[in-house]
């Protein structure tokens, strides 16, 4: 077995053991899938419910994988000794990047097909573009991900996981993936369209066919993807 | 080598041979750990060479990692993979298929592959850090502080491999704080002190070089020095409470003398060391210090 192959499925293994890993990237999606699908708290305005959720939800589903998930497990790694031990093996840190973004989408391949079917069971019916849901994934990827590893780069391992909980609460609430922005106030939804998770969700929308196609979020989500990854690669620190 | 305004490791330059167990010693913060990290590649030396197997341990890090095995002095492991998993990733780094059971065995983990790293004991850490040191069959193995926090058992085990290892024509280079296992495992010391080296050479060598024409013991604190000096015909020093120095040759003849003037006052001998120095003699010496 080769090396890339070994550590995907090393990092795989860790992942699915780690029952707080879990929780984060189906547990929550899945919870908040069937609550706001089928109790109705929030107005999320005309036609069936779960057409506004199911969206939101995947785009929820890629930001707990590539941020919050990778953030967190690179944070302990570098805490542990984990990054500084690789480095004087023959893996290297550019097969050892290519291995955790290939478990990231291993991740949202088990996530998208988990919740698209209880969205189906629950009505979901999409007129979806493949291609422009596989970019939406991609670009979210890559900004969430930049955002994950500059955080767990640069903070201490506990305070890492805090920071990143926090800003995964806030992007969540303000990022149009429960609540759509157009039921925001007009000062928050101007922040939430330019917020990362405000542009993965309106393109995620438009990828599914929800809503109208415009270039905006895909504009955003380039300029966040670009500004992410340029500062997790200047920032990060391996130990 | 300097952390900002700090000169941790300041003009230190040995070799360790194949074949040889090097330790490195010195009290904590001595630059132990900082002088193994720029062999291994990981700090850049504000000035001067270092090479490992002829590689520039920054320039050529990527040819390099092919010929080391590195056990660091913390942690490396993620804490919720199993031994087995830990030592088989580490064997599929290097293209290493069959080496897996071999190795775990060779540490003595073999019944405890089922573990994860945070269920099992600092020492069964420190002997899977090692296997994932050795998973690479590399010709340079770099331990910081092996035995550190070890059992009795596990010790064993650690230093047959270690040994086992130089007797293959591996250098191991190593770090402790710990005089007794320089004295038990290495062929070759280098004893830093405070960033500087302060001695190196073998066992045998910086023993010699300490040979004096001396005879020290210990007993009860406080003896008349000056009466045992005139009995012996020598100087007697009392350099800490309770430890002696004569300054005479370690003869039958000297020692029969001494201990008979103990005898006479019927004065308890703790303990007699003529000729030979411990390492621990030397160190202190070396040092001036006493806190190894």
């Amino acid at each position: 077995m080769n090396a890339f192959v070994a550590q995907v499925k090393a990092e795989t293994r860790l992942l699915f053991r780690n029952g707080e890993q879990l929780l984060l990237t189906l547990g929550i999606p899945v919870v908040l899938l069937v609550f706001f699908s089928s109790v109705s708290i929030v107005d999320l305005g005309a036609g069936k419910r779960v057409q506004t959720v199911v969206p939101g939800i995947l785009a929820l589903a890629v930001m707990s994988t590539a941020m919050v998930g990778l953030g967190i497990a690179t944070g302990f790694e570098r805490k542990y000794g984990v990054l500084k031990l690789l480095g004087a093996t023959p893996l290297g840190r550019p097969r050892l990047l290519a291995a955790k973004a290939a478990t990231i989408a291993l991740v949202e391949v088990v996530q998208f097909v988990v919740l698209a079917t209880i969205g189906y069971a629950l009505g979901w019916r999409p007129n979806l573009s493949g291609l422009l849901v596989v970019v939406a994934v991609l670009l979210g990827t890559a900004c969430f991900a930049g955002i994950g590893l500059t955080m767990a780069g640069r903070l201490k391992g506990e305070v890492n996981l805090a920071a990143v909980n926090g800003l995964y609460l806030l992007l969540l609430l303000f990022g149009g993936m429960v609540v759509p922005l157009g039921k925001l106030p007009g000062p928050l939804r101007a922040v939430g369209r330019i917020l990362p998770s405000g542009a993965l969700s309106e393109a995620m929308r438009q990828a599914v066919g929800e809503v109208a196609r415009t270039s905006r979020p895909w504009i955003i989500l380039v300029v966040w993807a670009t500004l992410a990854c340029t500062a997790s690669t200047r920032l990060f620190r391996w130990e | 080598m300097r952390y900002g305004e700090v000169t941790a490791v300041d003009g230190v330059s040995f070799t360790a041979q194949s074949g040889q167990v090097t330790a490195v010693l010195g009290p904590n913060g001595a630059g132990k750990t900082s002088t193994i990290e720029a062999l291994e590649g990981y700090r850049r030396p504000t000035s001067g060479t270092v090479r490992v197997a002829g590689l520039d341990p920054i320039a050529q890090h990527n040819k390099l990692v092919n010929h080391i095995g590195v056990m660091l002095q913390d942690g490396g492991v993620y804490p919720s993979m199993r031994a087995g998993e830990a030592v088989e990733l580490f064997c599929a780094y290097h293209g290493n298929v069959n080496a897996p059971t071999e190795l775990i065995e060779r540490v003595g983990l073999g019944d405890r592959q089922k573990r994860t790293w945070k269920q099992m004991s600092g020492g069964e850490q420190q002997r899977l850090k090692l296997a994932l040191a050795l998973a690479g069959r590399p010709n340079v193995v770099f331990l910081d502080e092996p035995t550190a926090g070890v059992d009795a058992e596990g010790r064993i085990v650690i230093r047959d491999v270690i040994r086992t290892l130089a007797a293959k024509g591996v250098a191991v280079v190593l770090t402790t704080h710990e005089l007794g296992e320089a004295e038990r495992l290495a062929d070759h010391v280098v004893i830093l002190d405070r960033g500087r080296l302060v001695a190196t050479g073998t066992l045998a060598e910086l023993r010699g070089e300490g040979q004096r024409e001396e005879i020290r013991f210990a007993a009860a604190a406080g003896l008349d020095v000056a009466s045992l000096g005139t009995h012996l015909g020598a100087t007697v020093s009392e350099p800490t409470p309770g430890e002696y120095v004569v300054n005479v040759a370690p003869s039958p003849d000297n020692v029969a003398r001494l201990t008979g003037w103990l005898a006479e006052r019927n004065l308890p001998l703790a303990d007699l060391r003529a000729g030979r120095q411990s390492l621990e003699d030397v160190f202190l010496r070396l040092t001036g210090n006493g806190d190894v």
